[in-house]
């Protein structure tokens, strides 16, 4: 409740019962809340330093020993030979593979739909919308039996391509600039005889930088995250990215799967850090581009 | 201001004022749209063709008119799957509209701003974990033998993992793991949003003797109603297409939940066990025009568009 403080000092002038009351839902709601998002991620911090019998017996917020995560990283790290470290590689190659490619795609074309006028470009609107509306999961099986006749299956560009097609950026991109560059700016800056690539280069990507950082988080954390199109297209272990190869380890991890799991050293601590390595990038990122998505969503929206 | 009504006003003013001498940018425009519309075709357009295609003929490429339809549709496991969804969506849409936009009004206006940030990156975190380490995540809070709240399960009446997953409960599951991870970016977007109305707009509220509920409520909410509309829109596509938490549940109960829990799955199912490609398709095209009837819905209601029109 100490965090209201300021909001209370100043309540404090015309304070009645009702105002009161609402504090205390506000602080309650925030509580609950935070209760809710964050103690699974502490829980799931703290599962690899106990064993699985500790973590099942003990206080469930208690402390283990870092040795414990030292053996659960290798019998982690010896599951099919390093198999962890081949899926985080592949998670990185597909996942800045396809963001280059949104960007570069995604960034002109939003900026193209907000600010220039051609044949076509309602169209192309309206089907970016429905596109981005309508269930990614629905193309899957479309885009798995499509890649299959050219023979992408199992291939690198299987994944790459089909994630770069990012029509949610394009939209981010569309209503930032749709909003936030007045047109007159650009007519303006055609008269005084610049191209239209400059106008792109010069005047409207340097305004882009909150937006891109947007559409670049979002795309590489959505990416890093999909299972459904490399779980269908990559048939081999050593091309899964990390997201298919958790679904492997859980298959292997025996109080999950007794029969599967037999003999493998795979448990609910070396599972739990499976996931925080799997998870690591994103998190990282997240805590570097907070700034990006607080401040920037729609900040730079505001000045015209 | 720039989203909102202020925009339609001003814009056909501003037009009429600079008629431009030619289509501005017109050529230029192709350009740049270039590379987005081939995978807009390759990976948008062709399989959704495809999918149609598929779900009208037969295995030998024959026109079947609306067999495939009704084919899947009479499947024992068509009508369950697609009752489950709904109820999961029911639940999901509700509680995140609500309380996203509940968070956002309180954490832009009624608290110090470092503690908003502060929560709301607190929030956020779980987002880092989309996918399939939320599920692998809530797999252990809710196994009673593992779980920080197995007091809270018990009280629930929940002693097993085999009664945590009782068909009844597992719509409340999946709506958990999404608002778990999904709803903090949410709230996010929605601060955001609402950062984005001027202060003085608020001032002019709070002149008027507005307190800060009325002016969420008359102001600030009708200011984001678009992107309150957006999200909408994406958790619903979201919801439909669910595949992963069932799936991986079902892996993880040892077979306890249906393999055919959502329609997706049962696409999968007919693509993948039973090699029916065309009876997939026909379930694909469901969830889509589902889809399509949502959001075009949305979309009309919400003006998404008159920020652009003539």
């Amino acid at each position: 409740m100490t965090q209201l403080a300021p909001a209370r000092g100043s309540a404090r002038l015309r304070a009645t019962p009702s105002r009161a009351a609402s504090f205390l839902v506000i602080g309650l709601l925030l509580a609950v809340l935070l209760v809710f998002f964050v103690l699974p991620v502490i829980w799931l911090l703290l599962a690899p330093t106990k064993t699985a019998d500790q973590i099942v017996h003990d206080n469930p917020l208690s402390f283990g020993s870092f040795a414990q995560v030292g053996r659960a990283w290798r019998h982690l790290f010896s599951f099919q030979d390093h198999a962890l470290l081949v899926w985080l590689r592949n998670s990185a190659i597909y996942s800045a593979g396809s963001l280059v490619l949104t960007l570069l795609t995604s960034v002109p074309a939003g900026y193209a739909l907000a600010l220039t006028r051609f044949r076509g470009r309602k169209t192309l609107l309206v089907i970016t919308l429905v596109s981005m509306i309508m269930p990614s999961a629905t193309l899957v099986l479309p885009i798995f039996l499509e890649l299959n006749r050219f023979h992408l299956i199992g291939t690198v560009w299987s994944v790459i391509l089909p994630f770069s097609f990012y029509p949610f950026g394009v939209y981010l991109v569309y209503i930032y600039f749709a909003t936030s560059l007045p047109r007159d700016l650009l007519s303006a800056a055609r008269i005084d005889g610049c191209s239209e690539w400059q106008l792109f280069s010069r005047i409207a990507l340097p305004l882009a930088k909150p937006v891109v950082g947007l559409v670049a988080f979002f795309s590489f954390v959505g990416n890093w995250n999909n299972f459904f199109l490399p779980y269908l297209v990559l048939p081999n272990s050593n091309q899964f990215p990390i997201q298919v190869g958790l679904n492997q380890l859980l298959s292997s991890t025996p109080s999950f799967n007794p029969v599967a799991g037999a003999g493998l050293n795979i448990t609910i601590p070396e599972l739990s850090l499976a996931i925080i390595v799997a998870i690591l990038p994103v998190l990282v990122l997240f805590l570097f581009s907070q700034r990006t998505l607080v401040s920037g969503m729609l900040a730079g929206a505001t000045k015209e | 201001m720039t989203l909102l009504e202020t925009r339609p006003v001003s814009l056909p003013a501003r037009r009429r004022g600079h008629t431009p001498r030619r289509r501005a940018g017109g050529r230029a425009g192709y350009f740049f749209v270039a590379g987005y519309t081939l995978l807009l075709l390759a990976f948008g357009v062709f399989p959704t063709c495809y999918a149609f295609y598929l779900a009208f003929t037969n295995d030998r490429g024959q026109f079947t008119g609306i067999n495939q339809f009704t084919k899947v549709a009479r499947d024992y496991r068509f009508v369950p799957a697609f009752s489950h969804v709904l109820v999961y969506l029911a639940l999901w849409l509700v509680t995140l509209v609500v309380l996203t936009v509940l968070v956002a009004v309180v954490l832009r206006g009624r608290v110090r701003p470092g503690v908003s940030a502060l929560f709301r990156f607190l929030y956020y975190i779980p987002g880092a974990l989309a996918g399939v380490a939320s599920v692998l995540v809530w797999l252990f809070m809710l196994d009673p033998d593992v779980s920080p709240v197995s007091w809270l399960l018990s009280a629930l009446g929940m002693h097993s993992f085999a009664a945590v997953l009782a068909p009844g409960n597992l719509p409340w599951i999946f709506m958990l793991i999404a608002f778990w991870t999904g709803a903090g970016g949410w709230m996010v977007v929605m601060y955001g949003a609402l950062n984005n109305i001027p202060d003085e707009v608020l001032e002019a509220a709070r002149m008027d003797g507005a307190g800060p509920w009325r002016t969420a409520w008359y102001v600030q909410i009708p200011m984001i109603r678009q992107w309150i509309a957006y999200m909408t829109i994406l958790a619903f596509a979201g919801g439909t297409q669910l595949f992963v938490e069932p799936q991986l549940l079902q892996t993880a109960s040892l077979g306890r939940v249906s393999p055919t829990w959502s329609p997706n799955q049962l696409a999968y199912v007919y693509a993948f066990q039973q090699g029916d490609f065309n009876g997939a398709a026909a379930i694909s095209v469901f969830l889509l025009v589902l889809g399509l009837l949502c959001a075009g819905l949305l979309v009309a209601r919400s003006n998404m568009f008159t920020l652009d029109e003539k």
